[in-house]
């Protein structure tokens, strides 16, 4: 198979581009071909292609930033494939008793139950089960609302002009490394559009999704929220991923046009490699949102997966009386590393943006809180309140703030706290002393640390947000 | 009770405690006094298990159990309670959910009913107001900005809510004025039920006038050097315990 495909990639300079979209992978190797093969696998409009391929020589141009406080060996982008079709039933794992029992294991201890573990775990179901009629009836209340929600290959065969107006405008191809990467290879990822004045009637979120479409390294999502309108979004769950791919570089823009409100929870697990910190995923995220005249835009984020995570989830304040809000609670464990935080450029007047991040470092790990904070001189009134608070466990890990602040204008307020806490011997001994086991009263520490952030998530998701914790954090004392 | 023979124990390799031998029986209030430094805090740390206390010999039965065999949350599931000295802040968990899951655990181990939020709620509140604590204080991070009586009365509800066989207070009169101490006094007399036993540590002789020991002992060096009645008390109070350590040497 995939001689076939090197021989049909190097037949193009004779023969123009031809390209076999029966194919399942692409072998290793990013060239303009690859992103012929993929525009053309997913029935592109020519506009996107050219789109792909604006990113992809701006890709070429750039360099890899390092920057960040983490570090991890070169990244071979030509030893990677960059299209691989979603595997067959027949190549999944029958039944959950082919499933990794370690994975199975945390499943259990999160509590998911038995159908969704299936789902998780790929495992090919053939009969109709709930999760699927769950899906249809969400589906027609979205409908029957004029909500789209949908996978954004989807959107550019049926709403091409829409996502042709708005991708791109928050995250431009250029922005940065892996978002040009990103803007060149994207697989798949959701789009959502709420139109005037509509109040999207249930959270949406990508668990529906992830049976029909799976998600691949290049995620790309669109949402845009037209005027006056809302919608709550929900990306990744509770329950560990795994994947094969270690680098996963996906855009998240969001549009709030006049008076619109977009909430973004996500709870990121991917696989964060052993005990020993081999293996588990890097994960570089370009995350945006651009709030327009007296929009609302709140990311929240619980980060407990990945064995590298770069992600600072912003807001543009481009109209005057709009809000940007970042909450977070970011989690390393072992041998991870997490540079995340968020930025807030304020350019309206009025506008007003709060962050709260709370970072816990266990084991070997490495936290960082990375953030901006700048005000520009049309930013007239401007107010800005930010809290970083870290949490150590243990004395070998770290924790870190880089709190950027830039004010151009003298009637903006920008406000600033942080603190660096640990879970003192002492404070575990009165817990033990009181008949409170380790475990129960390091996880009782951590939630009562990161209490703030949990309320900003949707109810269900707070309960699991707090048991994700106390998994992810077992055996990370003592 | 408890029985502890010849127990030594070192803390970072010094030899603090160095033979003790002492005899709990039920409902018995025994009082531990002796100059700084004599090993008291000690032998309450190493009777709960705390880490950095190592016991190099002896024996010590709790109960009819090895004490010493038990991780130090099972020394506590098993009904022995400190009272700390120095009670630590713990931020961000409120008193209330602290106590909730102290008290769940202890009923779960006695094979108790769990006990619903609002009979704890009811409950808690009440032992609130025997401690004189107003009921914000369960509201609040535990210990967090509380002053150092308001904490001492916070261990205090600790102990009535968990209700243990054994309770070692170490210095739970040491800086309290004297309207609070008789506060602690009343509330530890609440709990003698003529089976609960009561070990007292302390300097002064004060907490013993509202708290009537069955015994005295008097540590230095790491030993008993002298147990009494509760004469003994008010005669240190008068001579100090220079003519003891004398005769401890």
């Amino acid at each position: 198979m995939s001689e076939q495909i090197d021989d049909l990639i190097k037949s193009h300079y004779a023969a123009g581009f031809v390209t076999d979209i029966e194919s399942d992978t692409l072998p290793p190797g990013l060239n303009e071909d690859v992103i012929r093969f993929i525009s053309a696998k997913k029935n592109e409009p020519e506009w996107m292609l050219e789109w792909r391929l604006k990113a992809y020589h701006a890709w070429l141009e750039m360099v890899e930033p390092h920057w960040a406080h983490v570090s991890y060996p070169d990244i071979d982008f030509n030893a990677m494939s960059y299209f691989s079709a979603p595997k067959r039933d027949e190549d999944r794992p029958q039944s959950l008793d082919e499933v990794d029992p370690k994975l199975r294991e945390t499943y259990d201890k999160l509590g998911i139950p038995l159908h969704e573990q299936e789902m998780l775990a790929g495992v090919a179901v053939d009969a109709v089960f709930d999760s699927v009629s769950v899906g249809t009836t969400f589906r027609k209340k979205l409908y029957e609302a004029g909500v789209i929600f949908c996978s954004i290959s989807e959107a550019l065969q049926d709403y091409p002009e829409l996502v042709r107006e708005h991708l791109g405008t928050v995250v431009p191809q250029k922005d940065n490394y892996y978002a040009a990467l990103n803007s060149a290879v994207f697989s798949d990822g959701s789009f959502v559009y709420i139109p005037k004045g509509v109040k999207c009637p249930m959270e949406l979120s990508t668990y529906f999704r992830i049976n029909e479409a799976k998600t691949g390294q290049f995620e790309r999502t669109l949402i845009v929220a037209d005027e006056g309108s809302e919608v709550s979004y929900l990306e990744g769950c509770t329950a560990p991923m795994r994947d094969e791919n270690q680098l996963h570089a996906a855009v998240v823009e969001l549009v709030a046009l006049d008076n619109a409100k977009i909430k973004y929870s996500t709870v990121q697990n991917w696989y964060p490699g052993d005990e020993e910190g081999k293996g588990g995923i890097y994960n570089f995220v370009t995350k945006r949102g651009l709030a327009h005249t007296n929009a609302h835009i709140s990311w929240t984020q619980v980060e407990t997966g990945s064995a590298i995570t770069m992600k600072y989830p912003s807001c543009i304040l481009k109209g005057d009386n709009s809000i940007g809000e970042f909450y977070s609670v970011a989690l390393s464990s072992n041998f991870q590393q997490a540079d995340t935080g968020t930025k807030m450029i304020h350019l309206g007047k009025n506008t007003r943006s709060t962050i709260i991040s709370k970072g816990i470092a266990a084991g070997h790990g490495s936290n960082t809180y990375r953030g901006l904070v700048r005000m520009n001189p049309g930013a007239t009134g401007a107010r800005n309140y930010t809290r970083c608070d870290s949490l150590l466990i243990g004395d070998q890990c770290g924790a870190h703030t880089f709190p950027y602040i830039e004010s151009k204008n003298p009637t903006a307020i920008i406000e600033h706290e942080a603190s660096t806490s640990t879970v003192s011997d002492e404070q575990l001994f009165l817990c033990l002393q009181r008949g409170i086991s380790e475990e129960k009263a390091v996880s009782m520490i951590v939630n009562g640390f990161c209490k703030e952030v949990f309320r900003e998530l949707p109810m269900e998701f707070a309960v699991e947000a707090g048991k994700l914790l106390e998994v992810s954090l077992e055996g990370a004392v003592g | 009770m408890l029985s502890i023979k010849n127990l030594h124990a070192t803390v970072e390799g010094e030899d603090i405690l160095r033979g003790i031998n002492l005899d709990i029986g039920p409902g018995e209030v025994h009082a531990i006094m002796g100059p700084n430094g004599s090993g008291k805090s000690t032998l309450g740390h190493v009777l709960t298990g705390r880490e950095g206390y190592e016991v190099t010999a002896g024996e010590v039965t709790f109960m009819g159990q090895d004490l010493l065999a038990l991780a130090p949350e099972e020394r506590a599931l098993a009904g022995l309670l400190l009272a700390f000295q120095y009670p630590v802040e713990i931020p961000g968990v409120s008193n209330m959910e602290f106590l909730k899951t102290a008290v769940d655990g202890m009923r779960k181990y006695r094979k108790l009913e769990a006990m619903d939020s609002v009979s704890f709620m009811k409950l808690a509140r009440e032992v609130c107001k025997r401690v004189d604590l107003d009921q914000n204080f369960l509201k609040r991070g535990v210990n967090e900005g509380f002053s150092g009586g308001e904490k001492k009365r916070n261990e205090l509800m600790q102990m009535m809510l968990l209700e243990p066989h054994l309770a070692i207070l170490d210095e739970t009169d040491s800086g309290l004025d004297i309207d609070a101490l008789q506060v602690v006094a009343a509330g530890i007399n609440s709990m003698r039920d003529g089976k609960r036993s009561f070990v007292l540590i302390t300097h002064y002789q004060r907490l013993l006038n509202f708290i009537e020991p069955d015994h005295v002992h008097v540590l230095g060096g790491g030993r008993i050097v002298r147990s009494g009645d509760k004469s003994l008390a008010l005669e240190l109070e008068d001579k100090g315990y220079g003519w003891l350590e004398s005769e401890a040497v």
